[in-house]
């Protein structure tokens, strides 16, 4: 079997220098060229932050454990200059809100010509050329008119597609993808969505799609990963996670799924919240909201069992 | 951008109209007139004589008939004569004010470029010993007086190692050098006292700006540091500091009020504090208005900057 394109090992980040607090704690998953690894979980699980890991872009102060290897280099240990190198060129990234991640006075063919500047020492007016054939590649009409525009001129639908364009200019082998829809309209989302999907196959990336919906990421994923206040609650081929889901709390996902099919009077939720990564405890974070906890739950944290389908749970 | 321009100067004019108004009523209704000093100093005038004087002046007319008479004079181009300087006063100002824009122009570009520079460097290292200096500094600047560090800088560089002139103007038709020496230390007082409250204000927007969205997007492009800075950051930062910058172009002319008068500069600066304490009202009245003007034309530039930096304002209220 050939190595993945990128695999995380016992991945940890801690926060802060006098009282570091761990955000993110054993985070271990492989990512296959061509494959989408769906990341799912409530706010402030973690999503994000395994996203901002993989990029090299979690704020100071931090410390950063475990291993993260892209190809067969450790990027955990790489210098700070050739991680930047990498940044864009090799992994690339889209945000949630195309509106304050594009920078406001730049113009949108030049923010995407900058890529092509720094990574490839294309001329100005090769990358210039370059980001409106980009522009064109993302379904924007007229991409030639649209070059000078700026960000505040287009719709929310066509800034993401200019942030897809910026992504997808090096020609990236893994795109990170951090709720590229939750900021779009209903309508628009599934436009985004179906791009991606396709400039996916047509480049052979590999893609990490973050969403708190999991509508959305049995959409797109190929596998899918649940986490859980800064943990992998439960991992597996997309299939089998959502048909024989195995931790309680992917099973409250999939019950909060609203159906269009019944008109339900009141939505289920799960009650509760994620708790404060300052005060985890000991046990399992979704003990307190779990409605199968036993003793057993709060005394250690379990650890993920399983093979290729794994789920943090005593009771898996 | 015509249209604006048209709006933004018919605004000026109406302000330099209204505060003509307000500087001669109150210059006006300062106790005591130009003839209440002549008086003074001849005991031989009686106050006949005086009451004649007083109707050849026309100081004994009402307050807004005579200001009516002053502005009808002053739309024709003719602003009075100096009751010191016995010579008309557009002859003073205009050399004044030249003097005045050479020495605050040259303090105010130098200041902003090293403020925006300081400011940059310590919001980039915050928190660090670079940032904590340049702090102190800044603080330093706003809390020393212009005069006790012009008068320092007298001390050192005139009285004690004599490299520079101590005060005054170069002579007509000098050179470069003479032009450079005597400029030297009034300019370093002004910006000294001028970059320390730019120098925070440049930090904090730039702080600001480091933390939006779009830096962790240009970081995640893999652009290098200083082309982050340059290209995507300063310009962003620059939005805020133009505003406090074209304030400033207003205080650093009160700046050079003082320094004007330490360093002996023929400006406006020494020559409103000359006029007002003459009871020299035509001259006064006049260095004020120009001081206006200056300021309204700072504020005019200042959003022409806006538009030019930011895609998203645009002049006429209109789209683009």
């Amino acid at each position: 079997m050939t190595i993945p394109l990128l695999t995380a090992a016992a991945l940890t980040v801690d926060l802060g220098t006098r009282n570091p607090v761990r955000i993110l704690d054993g985070i271990s998953f492989e990512l296959q060229a061509g494959r989408t690894l769906g990341v799912v979980g409530e706010s402030g699980c973690g999503k994000s932050m395994t996203a901002l890991a993989l990029i090299g872009l979690v704020p100071e102060p931090h410390r950063i454990g475990g291993s993260l290897r892209l190809g067969d280099v450790e990027l955990n240990t790489l210098d700070a200059e050739r991680r930047r190198l990498l940044r864009g060129k090799r992994v690339a990234m889209i945000f949630q809100e195309p509106m304050t991640a594009l920078n406001p006075v730049v113009s949108v063919g030049q923010q995407i010509a900058e890529m092509l500047e720094v990574h490839e020492a294309a001329s100005t007016s090769e990358a210039r050329r370059r980001a409106i054939a980009l522009l064109g590649q993302v379904g924007i009409a007229a991409p030639g008119e649209r070059a000078p525009a700026f960000p505040h001129q287009l719709s929310g639908g066509m800034r993401q597609r200019v942030m897809i364009a910026m992504a997808i200019a090096c020609r990236p082998q893994i795109l990170i993808a951090d709720e590229p829809t939750t900021a779009l309209d209903v309508s628009v989302q599934a436009q985004i969505l179906d791009l991606l999907l396709e400039l996916q196959r047509r480049e052979g990336m590999a893609m990490l799609f973050i969403s708190h919906n999991l509508g959305v990421i049995s959409e797109v994923s190929d596998e899918i990963m649940v986490m859980y206040a800064g943990r992998i609650a439960e991992q597996g081929p997309a299939a089998e996670v959502l048909a024989r889901p195995t931790h309680p709390y992917t099973r409250g996902l999939i019950t909060t799924m609203p159906d269009i099919r019944h008109r339900q009077r009141l939505l289920p939720v799960i009650p509760g919240a994620v708790p404060d990564p300052r005060h985890r405890g000991q046990g399992c974070s979704f003990a307190a909201r779990c409605a199968e906890a036993e003793d057993i739950c709060s005394e250690a944290v379990p650890a993920l069992r399983g093979h290729l389908h794994r789920a943090a749970c005593v009771h898996a | 951008m015509i249209r604006f321009l048209a709006t933004r100067t018919l605004g000026a004019i109406i302000t330099l109209f209204a505060k003509s108004f307000i500087i001669f009523a109150l210059i006006g209704l300062m106790p005591g007139d130009p003839l209440d000093l002549l008086a003074q100093a001849n005991p031989d005038a009686t106050p006949e004589s005086i009451a004649t004087l007083r109707s050849i002046y026309s100081v004994d007319q009402p307050l807004p008939d005579r200001y009516v008479a002053w502005l009808q004079a002053a739309l024709h181009g003719d602003f009075g004569f100096s009751r010191i300087q016995h010579r008309p006063v557009l002859d003073i100002v205009v050399p004044a004010l030249g003097n005045t824009l050479v020495l605050t122009g040259i303090a105010f570009v130098i200041s902003t470029i090293i403020a925006v520079f300081l400011g940059t460097i310590a919001a980039t290292r915050k928190g660090s010993w670079i940032d904590r200096a340049i702090n102190l500094l800044a603080y330093a600047g706003i809390s020393v007086p212009s005069f006790w560090l012009s008068l320092v800088l007298i001390y050192i560089f005139a009285v004690k190692l004599g490299w520079l002139p101590a005060g005054g103007m170069p002579h007509v038709g000098d050179g470069a050098q003479s032009w450079a020496s005597h400029l030297l230390l009034p300019v370093a007082a002004l910006v000294m006292v001028e970059i320390g409250g730019l120098t925070r204000y440049a930090r904090s927007a730039m702080l600001e700006v480091l933390g939006q969205d779009y830096i962790r997007t240009a970081r995640a492009k893999g652009i290098a540091n200083g082309r982050m800075l340059l290209r995507h950051a300063l310009r962003n930062a620059m939005i805020p500091v133009i505003t406090i910058i074209a304030l400033g172009f207003g205080h650093l002319f009160s700046g050079a009020l003082l320094v004007e008068n330490i360093f002996a500069w023929r400006g406006m600066g020494r020559l409103i504090l000359e006029a007002i304490m003459g009871n020299d009202y035509n001259l006064a009245l006049v260095c004020l208005l120009f001081t206006t003007a200056m300021i309204l034309v700072a504020s005019i530039l200042a959003d022409l900057a806006y538009t030019w930096l930011d895609p998203r304002i645009s002049l006429g209220g209109r789209r683009r």
